[in-house]
């Protein structure tokens, strides 16, 4: 018993090491297929042959690739991701920096995702094929159809240009950026713990809109999950015979049935958590949010190789992990899979 | 569905013209399934008008989308201009209809790669099994293991950006999900009497997967297929909206919507038209291929 467990351990320890390294090769291979120069990136365009060669000795750009992949390999093991050449600091420092904006927005949306798409998607399956579940059904059908960047546009038209109920782009109404003291980047904890309530609700303001379209595209695809899940425990016979022995609609289906689909609800939750990062990329951009996702596509755009590799890297790794919570969840929570 | 797929595989079997009858029959009753359901029905009539549209764009299109008239910029939507005119004064509408063809074209040479390589690699990994089966799902992982877009992007950032790049990067990011299906479909019948019969009858290997194994496959990578074209859809609207697709003055829907960006305070007419047509194309893919699943392959839905 204790060897199968081992081995199995063993086997998933192995899966993991693989999926890494395969990771790895194709982040440095699409560093490597970067139309752009690493050593010209460093020295500039006026360097002369001398200075051009020295640094490509340093950086180690005319070793054959093998022996570059193993340093570049090395240097990450060491923590060290490259130097940002847009911005001349660490990548590493500069993802730290942009992280919290790109967690706050994700964080909210999932919680509008999660706490609506679930009962949502309880409900539809419950009221299977009555009115109720095809309005569901339409609406988490529009929400994973829409192009997302689209609904922010159509968002900010509406609410911020004809209404004027939310904030328009970036986190903060201009003055009001820089008067609470950065302490964990979060802008509504930091405004909290400064007890400034002003730049609390303006960061309220300018969340609400990009939170909440990121929020229903998330919701639409855990309304669906639900939706599925309940069905599947709904048609089994433990449902009949307990409705069979008087017990009432409700509590069948939150005693029972829902009890039975936890586990998987959390996984798909982590996992949707996960995809954000997503929908991140195109609605920061819309609404000029100072993120994750922005950092991506600007670098992508001026072809800063070490960050898109790093940034690359760390979205498979972060993937990679909740794949792993989720079945370390399954594990725990689930007592048929030990 | 039992029923079904023996008929697609003893049609691959049987001689030529009985293949095309049948195949023709059996075409014409998935469509009348699909018409009968208001819901796929709507996904149909939706994907042929844009295939119409694609064909005879410059004939319907009532502007040359590129005519640049300043003196009609940033017109709101009048009989003159359905769906109004961007920045340089020409025509949205026209530049819609001409978009389609992107579109299409964007469709189709993604589903032509993505298709027959998913089908391939899912195939012979659950067929041969062992090693060239563990590489082949341990390569599919590590694609699965991002958000196409996010893959998407660091292709197109490492190839360049153009409308070509963005086609490549989505067929390589698009294909890991159709190997997992066919590779489950191979495995629940590649022990199946049917095929250790056709192996006694010595056929080789390469037969039996082409032969045997890939019609039974097809009904469900269709159904895959086309659900994934309403991602492919956004995913390469998205790279167009970031600028990392197809470029300006391409009349790309995504594209349009960057450009129209800086204007769409005060002129909605800009985003809300192409980001419209985008939503529409995308919704109809996802009715037509739950319509198509529901035709072909009842075992896996709702």
């Amino acid at each position: 018993m204790n060897t199968a467990r081992f081995s199995a351990f063993g086997r998933q320890a192995g899966t993991i090491v693989v999926t890494l390294v395969g990771l790895l090769i194709l982040t440095f291979c699409i560093g490597r297929l970067m139309p752009v120069d690493p050593v010209r990136a460093i020295v500039g365009e006026e360097a002369d042959r001398a200075t051009y060669e020295m640094v490509a000795e340093r950086i180690g750009a005319n070793l054959p690739l093998y022996q570059q992949f193993f340093r570049y390999v090395g240097d990450l093991l060491q923590g060290d991701f490259g130097v940002s050449i847009r911005t001349g600091q660490p990548v590493i420092n500069d993802i730290l920096h942009v992280m919290p904006a790109t967690i706050e927005l994700a964080t909210f949306a999932i919680i509008v995702g999660a706490g609506l798409g679930i009962p949502l998607g309880i409900l539809a399956a419950v009221r299977r094929n009555r009115p109720v579940d095809h309005v569901i059904r339409f609406l988490t059908l529009i929400g994973h159809s829409m192009p997302i960047f689209w609904t922010g546009m159509i968002g900010l038209i509406v609410f911020y240009a004809a209404l004027d109920l939310v904030g328009g782009g970036g986190r903060l109404s201009d003055y009001y950026i820089g008067l609470v003291p950065e302490t964990t980047g979060l802008l509504l904890i930091d405004s909290l713990l400064a007890g400034d309530w002003e730049v609390f609700w303006d960061a309220v303001n300018h969340l609400l809109l990009p939170a909440s379209i990121l929020g229903y595209s998330s919701m639409a695809y855990i309304t669906r999950m639900t939706r599925s899940f309940m069905l599947d425990q709904l048609n089994q016979e433990y449902v009949t015979t307990a409705r069979v022995k008087g017990l009432s609609k409700s509590r069948t289906v939150w005693h029972h049935a829902f009890a039975n689909i936890r586990v998987q609800l959390v996984t798909i939750v982590a996992l949707a958590y996960g995809s954000l990062l997503e929908g991140a990329v195109l609605i920061e951009t819309v609404f000029s949010w100072p993120g994750f996702g922005q950092y991506i596509t600007n670098n992508m755009l001026v072809g800063d190789m070490n960050a898109v590799m790093t940034c690359v890297l760390l979205v498979g790794v972060i993937f990679i992990g909740l794949n792993l919570l989720s079945d370390a969840l399954y594990k725990i929570f689930d007592p048929r899979t030990r | 569905m039992t029923m079904n797929s023996i008929d697609i595989g003893t049609a691959a079997m049987t001689t030529p013209s009985r293949t095309t009858y049948t195949a023709r029959s059996r075409l014409l009753r998935v469509v009348k399934d699909l018409l009968a359901n208001p819901s796929s029905g709507f996904g149909f009539v939706v994907i042929t008008i844009l295939l119409v549209t694609a064909l005879v764009a410059p004939w319907i299109a009532p502007y040359e989308p590129n005519m640049i008239d300043l003196g009609e910029a940033l017109q709101p939507p009048s009989a003159g201009h359905l769906f109004g005119t961007d920045e340089l004064g020409r025509d949205v509408l026209s530049r819609i209809i001409h978009g389609s063809r992107i579109s299409l074209a964007i469709i189709t040479i993604v589903s032509v790669i993505v298709g027959p390589l998913g089908l391939l690699v899912g195939t012979t990994a659950g067929y041969f099994g062992g090693w060239y089966d563990t590489v082949m799902m341990r390569i599919t992982d590590i694609f699965l293991s991002f958000p196409s877009l996010i893959l998407s992007l660091a292709f197109v950032a490492a190839l360049g950006a153009s409308l070509e790049n963005a086609i490549i990067a989505i067929g390589l990011t698009a294909w890991p999900p159709i190997a997992r299906l066919a590779r489950a479909e191979t495995l629940t019948f590649r022990n199946a009497d049917y095929i250790s019969a056709s192996r006694m009858q010595g056929a080789s290997r390469l037969r039996i997967i082409i032969k045997s194994i890939m019609p039974m496959c097809l009904p469900s990578v269709l159904v895959r297929v086309t659900l994934s074209m309403a991602t492919v859809i956004l995913t390469a609207a998205g790279l167009g909206f970031l600028g990392l697709g197809a470029q300006p003055p391409l009349p790309e829907w995504g594209a349009m919507i960057a450009t129209g960006r800086r204007y769409m305070l005060d002129n909605w007419w800009l985003v809300a038209f192409p980001g419209g047509a985008i939503l529409l194309v995308s919704l109809a893919f996802n009715l037509l291929g739950d319509g198509l699943r529901d035709a072909l392959d009842p075992k896996q839905g709702h």
